[in-house]
């Protein structure tokens, strides 16, 4: 019987051929924690009389989620972190660095066929990468540090097949926040998901990891794509190392095929309090904002902000609204600098702040005020997910929020492409 | 393991941030700490209205979002006996068996607020004592019953160095 993509990498790597509903213990290719999860993993693996890891090489441990230090007790959790590394002889990524899942992939470490498990449910953005990627929480990261090892029930799949062409002002993820809302919050639980089709090949590296991010929001465990030309042209700036691309069976067995055709699609928005409570977002044009926030794993990456650059360049930011702007990575603010576009950004009047994952998960950076309405490139508009109950969030592609950062209000960007 | 406990109800979808909010979880690894703000989105009160024992009962998908093992840590911290819920997003189910969190999947339309249960997780059996009546549990894969089995996944390892599910 044909297997499909993940079945194909958990039985490379355990061993055993597997399909859906089996059990198999994998080995794993690289495992990563970061600062909101790997002080309680290392507790868990003092627990576990862990003693070597099981390969320094491929650890990783990222001080990305409040980054620099904002308070006393979290500089206390990222001592442990640093202590830790340096006993153990892995990776640190410090502050200034940047996001975690923008960072793996440019360490080159992980690409088509890898296994990798992340302390962090956006783990499944490597799936852009052909890789299995997955989150998990503290314990089980202490276990991979132990043996290299996981365990996992193979999901099935469900396909989705995306087919015609994204209309201009329309981007990975409206198409993504689409998705969302037609298989809703728990569409994809215990589940993967492979995306395919031409409207995901015609997707830059960059807006595939958008796509593949967001699989964690459908419940799914990984979010995989097919590997072609453009992943590897991608991979070969960060490694020299082969990877060999894994493609699902043509008699593979899917849970679900769902098929879209995204030409006529609008832009999108996913609105209080929900991720899958999507509209067009017509629906919601003019609806006032305070703050517009572009960044994070989803959409922090060099596109995004060059997007939001040409919205943005030789005009002004509305004098109600905040632009808060966090490049996904050192290396992302550096070729934003290189390309004037970190200038644009901050002349339009933009607050640019230092990589990290900050003002998406509420931990400093931008929390909002009571009332207040956001608009943000983020995954999650969860009520009090940016430090504030009583504040709401909008999530938009980057043309979406530097649009709404001029105008004051939800608008439609295509309007400043003309 | 025996509980008898009140339950406390929430609907669909309750996320790791409502269990525990990122403004807190960051700051400390003190889990009684973050046990007082546990579903404070959704219920200010909800640390105070609990008596030891009680179960938290939910519709699908609790858990989602987030990877934070805080999540189960802190629930079980504010001393609540079992989660019982339609369905569970997967990182936090198995957070909540390698933590010690007993999960119970089951209809949880047939549970109201208040209700009082009788829980044996080793026979797998769910009685609504305010209703007089079972309620079925959906079993737990085997790697998950041997993982409890041996108190968690950091007690798994002790013993055996890895995971040994044979």
């Amino acid at each position: 019987m044909g297997k499909t993509i993940i079945e194909k990498i958990l039985t490379s790597h355990s061993g055993q051929e597997c399909q859906a509903n089996d059990i198999v213990v994998a080995t794993v290719d690289f495992v990563m924690g970061q600062d909101g999860t790997s002080p309680l993993a290392i507790r868990a693996y003092e627990n576990m009389e862990g003693q070597e890891l099981f390969n320094p090489d491929k650890v990783a441990l990222v001080i990305d989620h409040s980054s620099p230090s904002p308070l006393e007790g979290v500089s206390a959790l990222h001592t442990i972190m640093r202590n830790f590394a340096k006993q153990k002889g892995c990776r640190i990524y410090d502050i200034g660095e940047g996001v975690c899942h923008q960072l793996i992939p440019e360490s080159g470490q992980v690409g088509p066929g890898s296994l990798v498990i992340g302390a962090d449910s956006h783990t499944c953005t490597y799936g852009a990468l052909n890789a299995f990627s997955t989150g998990v929480g503290s314990t089980d990261l202490a276990g991979g540090l132990v043996s290299g090892k996981m365990w996992f029930k193979v999901p099935e799949t469900i396909k989705f097949v995306c087919n015609g062409v994204l209309p201009a002002g329309v981007y990975a993820k409206d198409l993504i926040l689409y998705l969302m809302g037609q298989v809703t919050a728990d569409g994809c639980t215990y589940m993967a998901a492979e995306y395919t089709g031409e409207a995901i090949q015609a997707l830059s590296m960059e807006g595939r990891f958008t796509v593949a991010n967001m699989a964690i929001e459908m419940g799914a465990k990984a979010g995989l794509m097919e590997a072609d030309e453009k992943t590897f042209s991608w991979l070969r700036q960060f490694t020299e190392q082969e990877f060999t691309a894994v493609s699902a069976d043509p008699d593979a067995q899917y849970h679900k095929v769902l098929t879209f055709d995204v030409s006529e699609l609008e832009p999108q928005v996913a609105k209080p309090h929900r991720v899958d409570n999507v509209s067009p977002l017509s629906e919601v044009a003019g609806t006032p904002i305070q703050q517009a926030f572009i960044g994070t794993c989803t959409n922090g990456r060099l596109e995004d902000l060059r997007i939001a650059a040409a919205i943005l360049a030789g005009k002004k930011v509305h004098p109600d609204v905040r632009l808060i702007v966090a490049p996904a990575s050192r290396k992302v603010y550096l070729d934003a600098m290189n390309e004037g576009i970190i200038q644009r950004l901050v002349e339009a009047g933009a607050a640019v702040v230092t990589p990290g994952c900050g003002p998406c998960v509420g931990t400093h950076n931008g929390v909002p005020s009571d009332g207040e309405t956001v608009i943000s490139t983020a995954n999650r508009n969860f009520k009090g997910r940016m430090g504030n109950s009583n504040a709401e969030i909008y999530l938009a592609s980057p043309a979406s929020v530097a649009a709404s950062a001029l105008t004051g209000v939800i608008t439609d960007p295509r309007q400043f492409m003309k | 393991m025996k509980f008898q406990g009140k339950c406390h109800k929430f609907g669909n979808d309750v996320n790791t941030d409502y269990i525990i909010s990122g403004k807190y979880k960051f700051k400390t690894l003190d889990m009684n700490e973050l046990a007082k703000h546990v579903m404070e989105d959704l219920d200010p009160d909800f640390y105070s209205k609990v008596t030891a024992g009680d179960f938290i009962v939910a519709g699908n998908n609790f858990g989602c979002g987030s990877s934070r093992e805080q999540a189960p840590l802190a629930i079980k911290h504010a001393n609540i006996g079992a989660v019982l819920a339609k369905s569970f997003a997967r990182i936090f189910y198995r957070n909540a068996i390698n933590t010690g969190l007993p999960v119970l999947e089951c209809d949880t339309d047939l549970i109201d607020a208040g209700d009082v249960l009788d829980i044996d997780l080793s026979q797998g059996v769910i009685i609504n004592r305010t209703k007089d009546m079972k309620i079925a549990v959906k079993p737990l894969p085997q790697v998950m019953i041997k993982i409890l089995h041996d108190g968690g996944l950091a007690p798994h390892f002790r013993k055996h160095g890895g995971f040994n599910f044979d």
